[in-house]
């Protein structure tokens, strides 16, 4: 569903992947987690066709319009409302009118979003921006959903919201569920989330493995092992 | 080629939707085309030149400088938020987000000569109501030009510091060939000669806007790519 070889990318002299290779099937969650210049952002933004790497491929089943991508910022609109960014967002991604507002109801039932929806996005508290967000990430239904550092700056109980709307996402749709990937600083919260964990240090995938029955404590022991 | 014009259409218009809100890039925008046309009314010499003689450069100058104002929003717009990144990651083709640009900036750029037009009749005599249709085409035709290259160049400048510094500084040399078209022509108009004596212009602009219409298609995603 998810797929990388070999891929490697620099800015400049900084290498910033380097021969990095996994692939990722339906029904998996993978929280690759990594300190700051590992390349998770970087690695998000290749696959999700932001970024061309200098050797290497990475792809999506079903390319662009099969990833939900849900980034640091919101990516809404200000001074539209929920409702109008969401309509504008799903039309870009094919999503026809009759089906546009049942989507809209859908998600905004979904994400306790409903009072808000003909509110502007730019007088929504922090949380309730994320969640339009995540609205905005689902409207077109996707196969494959990018998180990059997706709890920062949420409450613990935002970001419980958004773990288990993450988990219901995995588990959804045909043929085994979907795929996920998450990179994230946050190795209790990824954990959690994780079927999979991979570490990144400097470009480098230096783990992957299933998570298996590890704990949060357990991977981040791992972690701190292999970047420090 | 459905599609590109479909996704151009959905983006162009929640442009417009978020000027309708906002005001602030087209109002900026009327603000200066009347605050320009009063200074340079009140600062010429109507004895020492006449005003045909002044007002087609007068008019375009104008022109010229409001529709940086607007061009210099466009992409801002889509700093917000990253939007721009989500814009990218979605699977429209890259064309149609320069093509939504440009119709929107368009519609601000049309929105702001219809304005400035009576104002420049009016504060400088000028009598245009007996040419007003070959005016307009003209104007509209010429302002496909510029805004074409411009929406292009402030996707181009997006990154970096001082975009809205760098917008004119690479734009204006662009603007020659299409400004002194449109500036010979219309003082051509506005003098009541036969169009026939500026039928190269004329073809000038066409071709500008061909050119620079499918050039800056074609280079678009190269300028939004990292």
């Amino acid at each position: 569903m998810l797929w990388v070889e070999g891929v490697h990318h620099r800015y400049g002299a900084v290498p910033a992947l380097d021969d990095v290779t996994f692939t990722l099937p339906a029904g998996h969650t993978l929280a690759l987690f990594g300190p700051n210049g590992a390349g998770k952002t970087t690695l998000l933004k290749v696959l999700a066709g932001l970024i061309r790497p200098r050797s290497g491929r990475a792809g999506v089943e079903g390319g662009r319009g099969a990833i939900g991508w849900i980034g640091h910022q919101s990516l809404l609109y200000g001074q539209l409302t929920v409702r109008e960014n969401l309509r504008f967002w799903g039309s870009l991604y094919g999503v026809r009118a009759p089906v546009l507002d049942a989507r809209i109801s859908g998600l905004g039932a979904r994400l306790d979003l409903r009072e808000h929806l003909d509110r502007r996005v730019g007088t929504l508290s922090r949380g309730q921006t994320q969640r339009a967000a995540i609205a905005r990430a689902l409207m077109h239904d996707p196969r494959v959903l990018l998180l990059d550092e997706p709890f920062t700056g949420l409450d613990r109980v935002a970001a419980s919201e958004l773990a288990e709307l993450v988990r219901e996402f995995a588990g959804r749709g045909d043929g085994g569920g979907r795929a996920t990937l998450l990179v994230t600083h946050n190795v209790e919260e990824g954990t959690e989330l994780a079927t999979d964990i991979g570490i990144l240090k400097a470009g480098r995938l230096v783990e992957l493995a299933a998570r298996n029955a590890r704990s949060p404590e357990q991977v981040g022991a791992r972690y701190r092992e292999l970047v420090t | 080629m459905g599609a590109l014009l479909r996704d151009a259409l959905v983006i162009a218009r929640k442009d417009l939707a978020l000027e309708v809100r906002t005001k602030t890039g087209l109002v900026s925008a009327l603000v200066f085309t009347a605050l320009v046309l009063t200074v340079f009314n009140f600062g010429r010499d109507p004895t020492a030149v006449a005003a045909l003689d002044l007002a087609p450069s007068i008019l375009w100058v104008t022109f010229t400088f409001a529709a940086v104002l607007s061009l210099n929003r466009a992409f801002q717009l889509e700093l917000e938020n990253q939007a721009l990144e989500g814009l990218l990651v979605s699977p429209i083709d890259r064309r149609s987000l320069y093509l939504g640009k440009l119709f929107a900036n368009l519609v601000f750029v049309g929105l702001v000569e219809a304005v400035g037009l009576p104002l420049f009749a009016l504060f400088f005599n000028v009598p245009i109501l007996h040419v007003l249709l070959p005016l307009a085409a003209l104007i509209a035709v010429a302002t496909v030009g510029f805004v074409a290259v411009g929406t292009l160049l402030s996707a181009l400048v997006i990154r970096v510091r001082f975009a809205e510094l760098m917008l004119p500084v690479l734009l204006l040399p662009f603007l020659i060939p299409p400004l002194v078209g449109a500036v010979q022509v219309t003082s051509r108009l506005l003098a009541g000669r036969p169009l026939s004596e500026v039928s190269g212009w004329l073809r000038l602009l066409l071709a500008y806007d061909i050119v620079f219409v499918s050039l800056a298609g074609l280079l678009f995603p190269a300028t939004v790519d990292e």
